[in-house]
């Protein structure tokens, strides 16, 4: 294991970005995220090195613009056959537990 | 909260910014051919792009692209020539991807103006993004175990937005009113949003800060949302202006956060939210390309315009030689303004017309909740009550009450004088015989004229007045009346 | 002999097939039943397939038959089975990602991809295993179990697209669908010694496949010549109103020039991919051997070098991993998959995904949330993505001087299960052939070519310019007539 594998990434960070990515890690996963996400980024920060000053970022490989449709109503799905699908319904709609700090 | 009145009160000054969610009145979706349907059965306007299905990719609207220009125009904004989608990741149910498809760093719209009372306020910028889902809370009930649950419909989800920005040009709960106000007539003017707040087709949330009056650096600045009409919206900014007065006052700090307004209880309460300061990780939207609105998409744009608000008041208060409150009154209550025309090209004269409309018309719509275009008196209708007024047929009183009853029963106006006898009596022939009648009877109010002073005369003379238009059942033409009774009195 | 495909006859051979099925000589229905049979033989052993659609196989056969009956001609695909890697959207067939997220999940709709195969008269026989959301290049993370290597069952197929791989690879289906978004059709097929391809990105249709990340992903098919490939390909490619990023123009003729050969190309082999860290010398003989054989065809080849690709790795494993957090934000136990309860919604779509998802899954979440968050989005996603453009300046500086490119598709021959899933970091480097075509867009495919140690195959992968699909398959016909 490379001496500063752990440098690049706290458990502190991963227990922050556990919770941005709503994931309930247990100890241990967040333990071994925490290596394993520090080995991976000491290599992926390999990037650093090149120099892309005055290099524009690709976000799109192929050079479209300007994709439209009309605005003409299409079917769409059958309602129950995707709420066979959910977890939970009632009355046509995705039933979930109380959201938080929502108020009625 | 009362202010104290220290030895050094410093005036606060408000700095207000207002972000506005407008949605679009297109036929579908944003990104897929989902119905753009208010009031649906839930969940019966969706298909694998709107519920963000696995595998599902948007597509873009076309005529949001139009609307959006549209609207770009009408706040005399600049259009850069290439705008870029972007993802804002956050979770909650009402979102089917988890991520919002929004604008970021390269919105569609940025740096316009909006003229307001005379005065331009500045609009940042103004994007195009997708609307979440509905989430209803249901329950507890009171046991433990009845915790309650959220119901989720994805109807709205997808429906396309434009979000305004507004620099933070705004010194006060009237001017965002105002603001409001200008900038609703303005989108319904040109046909974007049919900009019902009540329906939630336009949102306002608010960015409040104060500082010293005269410093050019600002305050720490509280997000306040949940206003849901433009009364709530100048509530709700002045409670929270007073709030933080108070607070700033007592040396006290202001926390920056988000503040949802109460309408019954008529506070803004802080969220104990997760939300806050959020990192929403945006990047751009790899599954859509860059919108570059070329030449021809921006001269359709500008030719969509209609006569803007400012435009269109400017025009009716110079041909109509009316006030800038008439005229105000006329272009800002959807519909009046186009019933007033069509009045005016029917015949008759603008400025009785702009105030009937003004005057008896508004209190009838506000009365039975109705807009111009569903009255059932038409605008010629309204032609034929004026110009009965003016040719001395009707008067103006009598032509009040012609008036509600047309707008109640959508009769003609001439049906209904000629049904109840109203015509007004212009009959010098008969005047005269009415007058001879009534100083006969009243000799003794004649001679108490001619010997009384100023004062006397008038009230002599009003008795008089009244006494014939009694006899004529409130029609005599009063011009006439008058003239004939100064004969008689001498 | 250069192992090909394992049991394989004549059926492997898509367009005769199509051909019989078309002129009547042979029933669809008969084939797909023959295949069926071979499925229930041999899948017990590689776990090519997680579901087998034997009914839906038999009744589009019955469907195609009645069209020839008919007198009417079901398309090129007629009566041949594919299979379907179950990243791929199949209305009312349960697709699964090789996830317990999705556990059962039926979709409401079916792939663009899979629609077009249907209407050419392709029959849908099932849907393959692979690495969890298409995260691997083994098939190692699926949560259903590993698919094993048709040539050694000690050993991966590789991955993700591992299990339509091996349905080829072992003579199960003579055509499959993978996706491809690093590496994972092209792998997997020089793994099994098969035929792989991936497009240039937006040649094919996205809508109805599961996402990992959208500007990297493509679906590709894998057969057993070259032929058949470029047959498959032409039937998925062409422009999709549902998919804004797909070409505003039909598909590209593959078949008409296949067989020009390769005279008076100029061919480069790039160092970045061929001289890499733990290559089998195997596997560098071959590249050079199909260089040879590609001059005496009458090419020219030389050495080149894309400089920026030997950071493609570290570019990719920043790019892929945020979308892919992005993309994966949606399984959250509200309207479909697996939930796990809990009295909150947050507390349940935090206990849902950690459930749901295996290690990998998680590993590639966290890192690309990461890599886009706060402070740290400059450094990682926004230099990954400049670095990206190099990449694309680099290929093309190369591609003003040469036609087409060739280097090894994998440094390794078929790895053994588990010799890699201790090391996340030595999995990810399986892919460091594959990536930097990936990350430019461009089109690239993997040919049998040669064997290497314990006479498993070797593939060689052939790379072209964006939009260069008829020039890649004229090189790849002549590498594979050399075979």
């Amino acid at each position: 294991m490379p001496a500063d594998a752990g440098s690049r990434i706290t458990r502190a960070d991963v227990d922050h970005v556990a919770s941005l990515a709503r994931l309930a890690l247990t100890d241990d996963e967040a333990d071994a995220l925490t290596h394993d996400l520090g080995v991976i980024l000491e290599h992926a920060a390999r990037v650093e090195a090149l120099d892309t000053d005055g290099v524009p970022p690709t976000a799109h490989p192929l050079p479209l613009r300007n994709v439209l449709r009309a605005d003409e109503v299409r079917p769409g799905v059958d309602r129950d056959e995707v709420l066979a699908q959910a977890p939970a319904t009632e009355d046509g709609r995705f039933r979930v537990p109380p959201v938080l700090g929502e108020t009625s | 909260m009362a202010r104290t009145e220290v030895v050094t009160a410093t005036a606060w000054e408000p700095v207000i910014g207002l972000e506005t969610h407008v949605e679009l009145a297109t036929a579908t979706k944003l990104f897929c051919g989902c119905a753009n349907q208010f009031g649906a059965e839930p969940n019966t306007n969706v298909c694998p792009v709107c519920l963000g299905l696995p595998g599902s990719l948007p597509v873009l609207n076309a005529r949001v692209v139009e609307f959006a220009l549209r609207i770009g125009a009408a706040l005399r904004c600049r259009v850069p020539e290439q705008s870029i989608f972007a993802r804002k990741n956050y979770f909650y149910p009402d979102m089917p991807k988890d991520y919002q498809i929004s604008q970021y760093e390269e919105p569609v719209c940025i740096d316009g103006t909006l003229d307001v009372d005379g005065r331009a306020v500045g609009i940042e910028r103004a994007h195009i993004e997708e609307d979440t889902g509905k989430t209803v809370h249901v329950g507890g009930g009171g046991r433990i175990h009845e915790a309650g649950y959220s119901l989720v419909d994805y109807n709205r989800a997808g429906v396309p937005l434009m979000e305004i920005v507004s620099r933070p040009d705004l010194r006060s709960a009237e001017e965002a009113r105002a603001y409001v106000t200008e900038l609703r007539a303005l989108l319904e003017a040109i046909g974007v949003s049919d900009v019902k707040m009540e329906e939630g087709s336009l949102r306002i949330d608010a960015n409040v800060s104060l500082r010293p009056a005269g410093d050019a650096a600002f305050g720490t600045r509280v997000e306040v949302k949940n206003m849901n009409s433009l009364r709530s919206l100048g509530r709700a900014l002045e409670f929270e202006i007073e709030r933080q007065a108070g607070l700033l006052d007592a040396g006290e700090r202001i926390v920056q956060e988000t503040r949802h307004w109460d309408e019954g209880a008529g506070v803004t309460h802080g969220l104990r939210s997760k939300e806050e300061a959020f990192d929403y990780r945006y990047f751009p939207e790899p599954d859509l390309v860059p919108l570059a609105p070329d030449a021809e998409m921006r001269a359709e744009a500008a030719a969509a315009l209609p006569e803007l608000p400012a435009d269109r008041r400017a025009r009716l208060s110079a041909d109509w030689g009316i006030d800038e409150d008439m005229a105000r009154i006329l272009v800002g209550t959807p519909g009046l303004a186009e019933y007033a025309e069509a009045a005016v090209a029917a015949g008759a004269a603008p400025v009785a017309v702009a105030r009937w409309c003004t005057g008896e018309v508004l209190a009838y719509l506000h009365e039975v909740r109705v807009a111009p275009g569903e009255l059932a008196l038409l605008p010629d209708g309204l032609a034929e009550l004026v110009a009965l007024v003016d040719d001395g047929t009707l008067s103006r009183k009598l032509a009040k009450d012609v008036l509600d009853e047309c707008l109640r029963t959508g009769e003609h106006p001439s049906a209904v004088v000629k049904a109840r006898g109203l015509a007004q009596v212009s009959d010098e022939g008969e005047l005269a015989a009415v007058l001879d009648a009534i100083v006969a009877d009243h000799a003794d109010v004649v001679a108490a004229y001619r010997a009384g002073d100023d004062k006397v005369k008038k009230k002599k003379r009003g008795f008089l007045m009244g006494a014939a238009m009694k006899a004529t059942r409130g029609q005599a033409n009063p011009a006439l009346l008058n003239r004939l009774l100064d004969q008689r009195l001498g | 002999m250069i192992p090909g495909p394992v049991d394989g006859d004549a059926d492997a051979d898509a367009v005769a097939l199509a051909a019989a099925v078309r002129s009547g000589d042979r029933s669809a229905r008969a084939v797909v039943d023959q295949h069926l049979a071979r499925i229930d033989e041999r899948d017990e052993e590689l776990h090519a397939f997680l579901l087998v659609m034997a009914d839906e196989a038999r009744a589009a056969a019955d469907a195609v038959d009645a069209t020839v009956a008919a007198g009417r001609d079901p398309g090129p695909l007629a009566g041949v089975p594919v299979a379907l890697k179950d990243v791929l959207c199949t209305r009312g067939v349960p697709t699964t990602c090789g996830s317990r997220i999705l556990e059962g999940w039926r979709p409401p709709y079916t792939a663009t991809v899979v629609a077009r195969v249907l209407a050419a008269g392709g029959i849908p026989i099932g849907k393959t295993n692979m690495d969890e959301f298409a995260m691997g290049s083994s098939t190692e993370n699926s949560s259903y179990g590993p698919t094993r290597n048709p040539h050694d069952p000690t050993r991966v197929p590789g991955g993700s697209s591992g299990g339509s791989a091996a349905a080829v690879g072992g003579g199960l289906a003579p055509l499959a669908l993978g996706s491809d978004t690093g590496g994972s059709v092209r792998q997997p097929a020089a793994l099994c010694g098969v035929v792989g391809v991936k497009p240039t990105y937006g040649l094919v249709s996205r809508y109805g496949l599961v996402a990992f990340a959208s500007s990297l992903d493509q679906v590709g098919p894998f057969a057993t010549t070259v032929a058949d490939a470029a047959v498959l390909l032409e039937v998925i490619a062409g422009h999709d109103p549902c998919d804004s990023t797909s070409v505003p123009e039909p598909g590209p003729r593959l078949l008409e020039g296949l067989d020009d050969g390769v005279d008076g190309l100029r061919i480069g082999i790039v160092t970045e991919l061929t001289d890499v860290e733990g290559v089998e010398p195997e596997v560098v003989a071959a590249v050079e051997q199909a260089g040879h054989a590609l001059e005496k065809a009458g090419a020219t080849v030389e050495r080149v070098s894309v400089p920026s690709a030997a950071y493609g790795i570290s570019a990719y494993y920043l790019i892929a991993p945020a979308e892919a957090s992005s993309n994966l934000a949606r399984y959250d136990g509200v309207r479909y998959g697996l939930r796990v309860d809990a009295g909150d919604t947050a507390t349940m779509n935090a206990r849902t995904r950690d459930t749901g998802f295996g290690p990998e899954v998680k590993r590639r979440i966290m890192l690309g949330t990461y890599a886009l968050s706060a402070g740290y989005y400059d450094a990682y996603y926004g230099q990954a993505q400049r670095v990206r453009t190099l990449v694309i300046r680099d290929f093309a500086r190369v591609y003003e001087r040469c036609d087409a490119l060739i280097s090894p598709t994998s440094p390794s021959t078929a790895f053994e299960l588990g010799a890699r899933t201790a090391d996340p970091l030595a999995m990810y480097l399986s892919d460091v052939c594959t990536v930097p075509s990936s990350l430019a867009g461009h089109p690239a495919m993997s040919v049998p070519f040669g064997a290497g140690a314990h006479g498993l195959p070797v593939g060689l992968q052939v790379l072209a310019p964006a939009r260069g699909e008829a020039v890649m398959f004229r090189v790849a016909q002549v590498v594979e007539e050399a075979a």
